[in-house]
């Protein structure tokens, strides 16, 4: 496939018809996939033997984390594509996918409270990963709070995106931050959260089911948040040019 | 020719409001824009000056030949008459401020905090500026608001003065300068016509 | 430049509470740590080189909406950008002028603030030098913050919000750096580390602060 045939889909009208297609499939394949996932990580894997049941909230909370990211990653791309290319289209997906991405910051905090209450004893540690989500989420509130602020929808796209990139660059240096902050204060890592590693397989293949599930989910609500927000702004659009006579 | 705009199209919040502007300004040239409020003239002066791309069309001028006044002065409170001028001076390259100081008369308010001057004698020292500044096209926003009779005179003959020595100047105005020399040049022809609905693109109008 | 930088310092010392606003600030804070913990010098000395931190950027971030704001109001933004001076020096000077009236003052007298909370003895030369390495990335950074809020009405608490995830590094390896001054640990890494942290934003942080006045500009 010719890859310039991607950039027809920049033209608001291309976009919204083209997802018009895909939305129904997209959004029924994320429904199964997800009731499959959970379904088949609640009730068919044996309860781990450290953990007990309370293992299970990993369906939710790693798929949801890895989201968390991923959200900002496509937010950062689209926002670079908007500068470049200056593909409208671009920077409103970038704006439809913020919300979304904090939503998922929110439940991989709220499943990670809720399963590090019975295994940690505690509902908040200043781990390096909690702390990092935590501040990743801090990301995603400044950056929906500009777009939010200001009228203008290209001076706002151009002023989130170029808070995208340089927020990019700041997560990631807190990242390493957080990371040698703990190391100081606890002398290594205790509440260790490296569980890919120790995932049997049991746990993995209905994981991976939940993870599929929720990049559906993420895709097909970027794509009908994206329609919703290219209306708003063609609505816009017209006012404006109403008010102007 | 000091300034050349070709076919020129530009846009307020995303929104086009002049298009197919073209004009050019003599050197010892003076062009008055007229036009109802709202049609775009600011952003036109906006756009020659640099401080918006335009949609399409191009400006040609020597960029360190342009200076702009906008609708504020960009005068600190608390800095004297003397030391707002002098800063404007210094980031022009420039040391001289004693002939703008005689030309719009502030001789008296050197000393003087610009927070304390009245608003005609703000806008005499923020058009003051433009001669400190030593730049030969001036591009001006509405110069005369705040201004009395005789002020108006005084910023005509500063006008003519910049004129006589070989420089030019476009003036966006309502009322009449008394600059008979200068050509008038009606931005309402340039209107935009609306996009059709129909045309769902990237504007998305 | 020079002649910007000696305007924005005239200005703050005219304007009164360019100097002084920000230690001002910086005492409250320190004075209100203790009430709000308690007397116990054991404990305060603990926790002087974190307060001292967050005292700092908070102060900083106190001013930080005035460094584009009375420019952007009274016009001068419009006609410096037409001015033959690129963006990019603009924005960094205003960065400069704003660390030399908030950052630097902070530095010098925070040891006299480690004094009021009881900071040990071998804490005050890595504090000192934690503040100095580090204020002036909290200068730059705020003024792209500011840059990007400059044409907003109430811009105040959206600056805060945009400006303090972005200080986190900065915080992190300054305050560690100062604690470990505190506790006689090496304090090399976290020097390092803010030093470059600093460093790069200094040289690269201005390109997106000029971007982004320039957007608002039109």
């Amino acid at each position: 496939m010719n890859l310039n045939a991607l950039w027809a889909y920049a033209n608001p009208k291309k976009f919204i018809q083209a997802t018009d297609r895909v939305l129904p499939w997209i959004s029924i394949l994320a429904i199964v996939s997800l009731v499959v996932g959970l379904v088949w990580g609640f009730f068919f894997t044996p309860e781990d033997y450290r953990q007990g049941s309370t293992v299970k909230i990993i369906y939710i909370h790693v798929p949801s984390a890895l989201m968390a990211i991923n959200a900002w990653l496509m937010m950062l791309v689209t926002s670079l594509v908007w500068i470049v290319r200056r593909h409208h289209v671009s920077a409103l997906a970038a704006r439809a996918a913020a919300p979304v991405g904090a939503v998922m910051t929110v439940i991989a905090l709220a499943t990670g409270a809720i399963w590090g209450q019975p295994m940690w004893g505690t509902w908040w540690a200043w781990d390096p990963r909690l702390t990092s989500f935590l501040i990743l989420f801090l990301f995603y509130l400044g950056y929906m709070a500009l777009w939010a602020a200001i009228e203008d929808d290209d001076t706002a796209a151009d002023l989130t995106s170029i808070l995208c990139l340089v927020g990019s660059v700041f997560a990631l240096l807190s990242r390493y931050a957080v990371n040698f902050w703990n190391q100081g204060l606890h002398q290594g890592a205790s509440l260790s959260l490296d569980k890919e590693e120790n995932v049997a397989d049991v746990f993995y293949y209905p994981l991976l089911v939940c993870i599929a599930g929720f990049v559906l989910l993420f895709i097909a609500l970027v794509f009908l948040r994206t329609q919703t927000e290219i209306r708003a702004r063609r609505t816009r659009a017209l006012l404006a040019r109403e008010r102007m006579g | 020719m000091v300034l050349k705009v070709s076919d020129l199209t530009i846009a307020r919040g995303g929104i086009k409001v002049l298009e197919g502007v073209s004009f050019e300004l003599e050197s010892g040239g003076a062009i008055v824009l007229r036009g109802p409020n709202g049609i775009g003239k600011t952003t036109l002066l906006r756009t020659i000056a640099g401080l918006q791309p335009p949609l399409a069309g191009r400006v040609d001028a020597d960029p360190d030949s342009l200076v702009y006044a906008g609708h504020s002065d960009g005068l600190k409170a608390t800095l004297t008459v003397e030391e707002n001028l002098m800063f404007w001076a210094q980031v022009f390259g420039k040391k001289e401020i004693s002939q703008a100081i005689d030309s719009f008369e502030l001789g008296r308010l050197v000393n003087r905090p610009a927070g304390l001057l009245s608003a005609g004698q703000k806008r005499r020292l923020g058009l003051a500026r433009l001669l400190v500044t030593g730049r030969p096209v001036w591009i001006l926003d509405e110069p005369t608001v705040s201004l009395d009779t005789d002020a108006v005179a005084m910023f005509a003959s500063a006008v003519r003065a910049h004129l006589a020595r070989g420089g030019s100047t476009l003036i966006a105005t309502h009322i009449d300068l008394g600059l008979p020399e200068a050509k008038v040049l009606e931005v309402g022809p340039f209107r935009a016509r609306a996009a059709e609905i129909d045309d769902f693109d990237e504007a998305f109008l | 430049m020079i002649a910007l930088l000696v305007r924005d310092l005239r200005l703050a010392m005219r304007a009164g509470g360019g100097f002084g606003l920000g230690l001002a600030f910086f005492l409250i804070v320190v004075t209100l740590v203790p009430f709000g913990v308690g007397p116990q010098s054991e404990l305060l000395a603990r926790i002087a080189s974190g307060i001292l931190w967050l005292g700092a950027l908070l102060a900083c971030l106190l001013s930080l909406d005035r460094i584009l704001a009375l420019d952007w109001e009274d016009g001068s933004l419009d006609l410096l950008a037409t001015a033959p001076l690129p963006m990019e020096a603009i924005v960094s000077i205003k960065a400069l002028a704003h660390w030399l009236t908030t950052g630097l003052p902070l530095v010098l007298f925070a040891p006299v603030f480690g004094l009021l909370l009881s900071l040990p003895e071998p804490g005050y030369m890595p504090l000192v030098l934690s503040l100095l390495l580090g204020t002036p990335a909290l200068s730059v950074i705020g003024t792209f913050g500011a840059a990007l809020t400059v044409g907003l009405k109430r811009g105040g608490l959206l600056l805060s919000l945009l400006v303090l995830p972005l200080y986190v590094p900065t915080l992190i390896f300054g305050a560690e750096m100062a604690r470990r001054g505190v506790e006689g640990l090496d304090i090399t890494t976290p020097l390092l580390m803010l030093a470059g942290i600093t460093c790069g934003t200094i040289a690269l942080l201005p390109f997106a602060s000029a971007a982004v006045l320039k957007v608002n500009l039109r």
